[in-house]
């Protein structure tokens, strides 16, 4: 198991967010998470990235006990993330963007004389080149279209080389072109690299394509867990989508 | 040291009262401003100085009319009200796509703009105004003497933070104000001018600086200077009470007339430091102030 | 792995090194005041254009370097170097304690705070009449010794601000100028590529109130006499206005409005009372129409040959 989430529960000023939520990825697993607005999806993620802290429960990243754990150490020890809404670095090249994350796994934040721009080129290209950025090395990230900011931040995700990666709601506002790019590129990643992943969704062709397993929450808690099959067959989950299209 | 008698300490109380009335009112044009329009007013106390420095000028404009103070002061109040509006739609409303740092510069540019019109058009030196003869008086209270005019200013402060309580909670337009500080897109899609509300809210807080500047005229030296006073101490009464909350500027004021005015008799050479270690405390502890939101993560 | 030969750079640094030989006290007056409040101007932009830290409160870490060193050599008789090296690891010291709770805070709150800690140094200063002076001041501050010319205070400062800037310049174009850069642009994503955040910008912290501690030292000397209200709030307000008055996202953008600021109050002050009037227009000009700053603007205008960024 690379993620254990035991009974988790997460309330803002009464209000319970995610209530007792436990579950457990094993490595390699190509796992999403599904459910309705408000279902407690992305406040699960910020629970696991340690960018929200639990109230009760504990959380176990590949053995080591992340529940208390502040997210840039979390990040260190193997989980990358891309967030809803698109976080990049915009007044940055696009090669900026990643070279800073190679950078910081490599070990070299705290060099103070040297000049930044001749560090680790070649493995910031490759990044770059493997998200399907090539040209656009240059060119100040603020300015990309929505698709290919994305895409960066996938490059960003990727350059801490984790081995655990969570993906909020990658294909958000995405055409069904660009939809179908962006899973494809992931999902060849994902293979090359033997990486977990795990991801937020509310395109159902996307879930239902990729998913090995699929986990269905509703109202902060797990509902329903299993195949793709399992979940699309159980009833308590066609009565929540009842009348969701997309 | 001699303990004073309980009657000063009571008229001590009451100056620090009436102090906190001024700071509520401009206070709470600055907190409304940042609660809706997320800009902190730099300029606000700039707005307060201009209120008393119309006042005295309209005060001579209205000479020997009956009622010459209140109407020099309904003029100035509004007059400043008028130039706030002008301020923000033409110039501030422009910055609102830009970073909040442009904005709250701007209104510092307003500060020095402003600061020195008023020294071009009214001089440098000390002026001031008498009170109305309505007011002229002092009431007895345990034997000391305490002006007329404070107890008008103490009970007409809490007249409007009623009368401010009653909008903002009663009525239609209040409830839209009270929207527009929780979430202002979704304004814009119920079919609410957002522009105009934005003005509008800018003058009802320039109003209110104006107000308090008429009413300080006759009971302070109108002086430059006098608007960059008033602001750090309004800000202190922002921090303690919580930016955007209504109540907490009402009890922040409250707070800090009383320790301004008691600080200079205890401790009157740490009386200054005291209050920014206080504003300080505040923010690192409870930055949302007293009565504040907790700010999201 | 030296930068490249900055042409242009040297050629200024030689038209400074020159300026005395023009005998002229004005200029060399106002070239040590612009030397000084560049330095200064450039640590506050380490927070604000680089770090992206709006600081009120920069004036602090002036005034304790200033009061530092002049305290030291009039009432404890500290030759000069020690006393200068100590002011700005006071100013290093105290930007440590006030950042370290300042940036816990963010945006507006942040920025108040800056402002409170500020004011409560200024406060001190002002009331502990028996070390400081008090609102009457210190005063007496003589030149050091083998300094005891303008002209030789002059290169002096030169030499210290062309090291100091020599020494940032690298800083900020290293590895962890560029995560200073991506806290700037998006904390919450530096957090998630695994740093501390608080951690750096604390560093931040430091550096910008060493420097700010040496402008500092300077500018008690340069005056020869110091008082409280170089620590009161509009001296944060206008380092905050030179800085992106030049441009608050190049390196030399803050020292270029350094430079246009004190040669216009020189020259506007000469006719008129009304300094403030016309600063306050400039800026609002400046927020309008050049937002980028000076060197924004002619960076739009030309490619700039000279590698600022």
């Amino acid at each position: 198991m690379i993620l254990n989430v035991e009974k988790v529960k997460k309330s803002f000023d009464g209000f319970v967010a995610v209530n007792g939520v436990s579950l457990a990825i094993k490595k390699g697993e190509i796992c999403s998470i599904i459910g309705p607005n408000g279902a407690g999806k992305t406040t699960l993620f910020n629970l696991i990235t340690g960018h929200l802290p639990a109230n009760e429960g504990k959380l176990v990243f590949k053995g080591i006990d992340i529940t208390h754990l502040p997210p840039h150490q979390i990040c260190r020890l193997g989980m990358g993330r891309s967030f809803q809404r698109t976080n990049i670095f915009p007044r940055l090249t696009v090669f900026q963007n990643i070279q800073a994350a190679v950078l910081v796994h490599l070990g070299k934040s705290f060099n103070f004389f040297q000049p930044v721009d001749s560090f680790f080129r070649e493995e910031t290209q490759a990044i770059i080149e493997k998200v399907g950025l090539k040209e656009y090395g240059e060119t100040v990230s603020g300015s990309l279209s929505y698709g290919f900011q994305k895409q960066l931040e996938l490059g960003i995700a990727l350059a801490s080389e984790p081995e655990l990666l969570l993906l909020d709601e990658p294909t958000a506002g995405m055409s069904a072109k660009e939809t179908h790019q962006t899973m494809e590129l992931i999902g060849r990643i994902t293979r090359e690299k033997g990486l977990t992943l795990l991801f937020t969704e509310h395109d159902m062709e996307v879930v239902f394509s990729i998913s090995e397993r699929i986990m269905v929450l509703h109202q902060g808690r797990l509902i329903a867990e299993g195949s793709p099959e399992e979940v699309r067959s159980n009833s308590d989950v066609q009565k929540i989508y009842l009348g969701e299209t997309r | 040291m001699n303990l004073p008698d309980p009657s000063f300490l009571i008229i001590q109380s009451l100056s620090g009262l009436t102090y906190a009335m001024f700071l509520f009112l401009i206070a709470s044009g600055l907190s409304l401003i940042f609660g809706i329009l997320r800009v902190l007013n730099f300029a606000h106390g700039s707005l307060y100085m201009v209120g008393a420095y119309l006042t005295y000028s309209f005060v001579s404009l209205f000479i020997n009319a009956p009622g010459q103070f209140w109407w020099a002061v309904i003029s100035a109040s509004l007059a400043v009200a008028l130039i706030g509006g002008f301020i923000e739609r033409f110039f501030l409303s422009r910055l609102y796509i830009r970073e909040e740092l442009s904005q709250l510069l701007f209104t510092y540019a307003l500060v020095l703009i402003i600061g020195d019109f008023a020294k071009v058009i009214w001089g440098t030196g000390q002026l001031s105004i008498s009170r109305p003869p309505i007011l002229k008086g002092a009431v007895q209270i345990f034997g000391q003497y305490f002006p007329e005019y404070n107890i008008f200013i103490i009970l007409l402060g809490l007249g409007i933070a009623f009368l401010f309580w009653l909008i903002l909670n009663r009525t239609r337009w209040g409830r839209v104000i009270r929207a527009a500080a929780l979430d202002r897109e979704m304004l814009g899609s119920l079919g609410i001018n957002v522009s105009w509300l934005f003005t509008l809210v800018f003058i009802i807080g320039a109003w209110l600086a104006g107000l308090g500047g008429a009413l300080v005229a006759p009971i302070a030296a109108i002086v430059p200077g006098m608007d960059v006073e008033i602001i750090i101490n309004v800000f202190i009464v922002v921090v303690i009470g919580g930016l955007g909350s209504f109540w907490g500027t009402l009890l922040g004021a409250l707070v800090l007339g009383q320790v301004i005015s008691f600080g200079i008799l205890i401790l009157p050479r740490l009386a200054i430091v005291f209050i920014y270690v206080l504003m300080a405390v505040v923010l690192i502890i409870r930055p949302w102030g007293l009565l504040g939101k907790p700010l999201q993560r | 792995m030296m930068l490249k030969p900055n042409w242009f750079l040297i050629l200024l640094i030689l038209l400074l090194a020159l300026l005395p030989l023009s005998e002229s006290r004005f200029y060399i007056f106002l070239g040590t005041d612009i030397l000084i409040m560049g330095l200064f101007a450039v640590s506050l932009n380490l927070l604000l254009g680089y770090t992206g830290l709006v600081s009120f409160g920069q004036a602090a870490y002036f005034g304790i370097g200033a009061y530092t060193c002049a305290l030291l050599m009039k009432k404890a008789a500290v030759v000069f170097p020690v006393a200068f090296v100590a002011a700005a690891f006071m100013g290093m010291i105290g930007a440590l304690i006030i950042g370290f709770f300042c940036i816990r805070l963010t945006k507006i709150y942040f920025s108040m705070l800056t402002l409170a800690f500020s004011q409560i140094v200024w406060a001190i200063v002002f009331k502990w009449n028996s070390l400081t002076g008090g609102d009457t001041g210190l005063i007496g501050i003589n030149f050091p010794k083998y300094l005891d010319s303008s002209t030789r205070f002059y290169y002096f400062t030169l030499a210290v601000v062309v090291i100091s800037f020599y020494f940032l310049r690298k800083v900020v174009d290293s590895p962890f100028g560029r995560i200073l850069a991506t806290i700037r642009e998006n904390p919450e994503r530096t957090e998630f590529i695994g740093i501390n955040v608080k951690r750096f910008q604390l560093i931040a912290f430091m550096v910008s109130g060493f420097f700010a501690g040496i402008s500092g030292a300077l500018f008690g000397i340069f005056n020869h006499s110091l008082f409280p209200d170089l620590l009161y709030w509009p001296m944060s307000a206008e380092v905050l206005i030179m800085s992106i008055l030049g441009g608050m996202y190049s390196f030399f953008g803050p020292v270029v409005g350094a430079a246009v600021i004190l040669y216009l109050r020189m020259l506007v002050t000469s006719y008129t009372q009304y300094w403030p009037l016309i600063m306050g227009t400039i800026l609002a000009l400046l927020l309008f129409f050049f937002p980028g700053g000076i060197v924004g603007f002619l960076k739009s205008q030309r490619p700039f040959a000279g590698g600022k960024r």
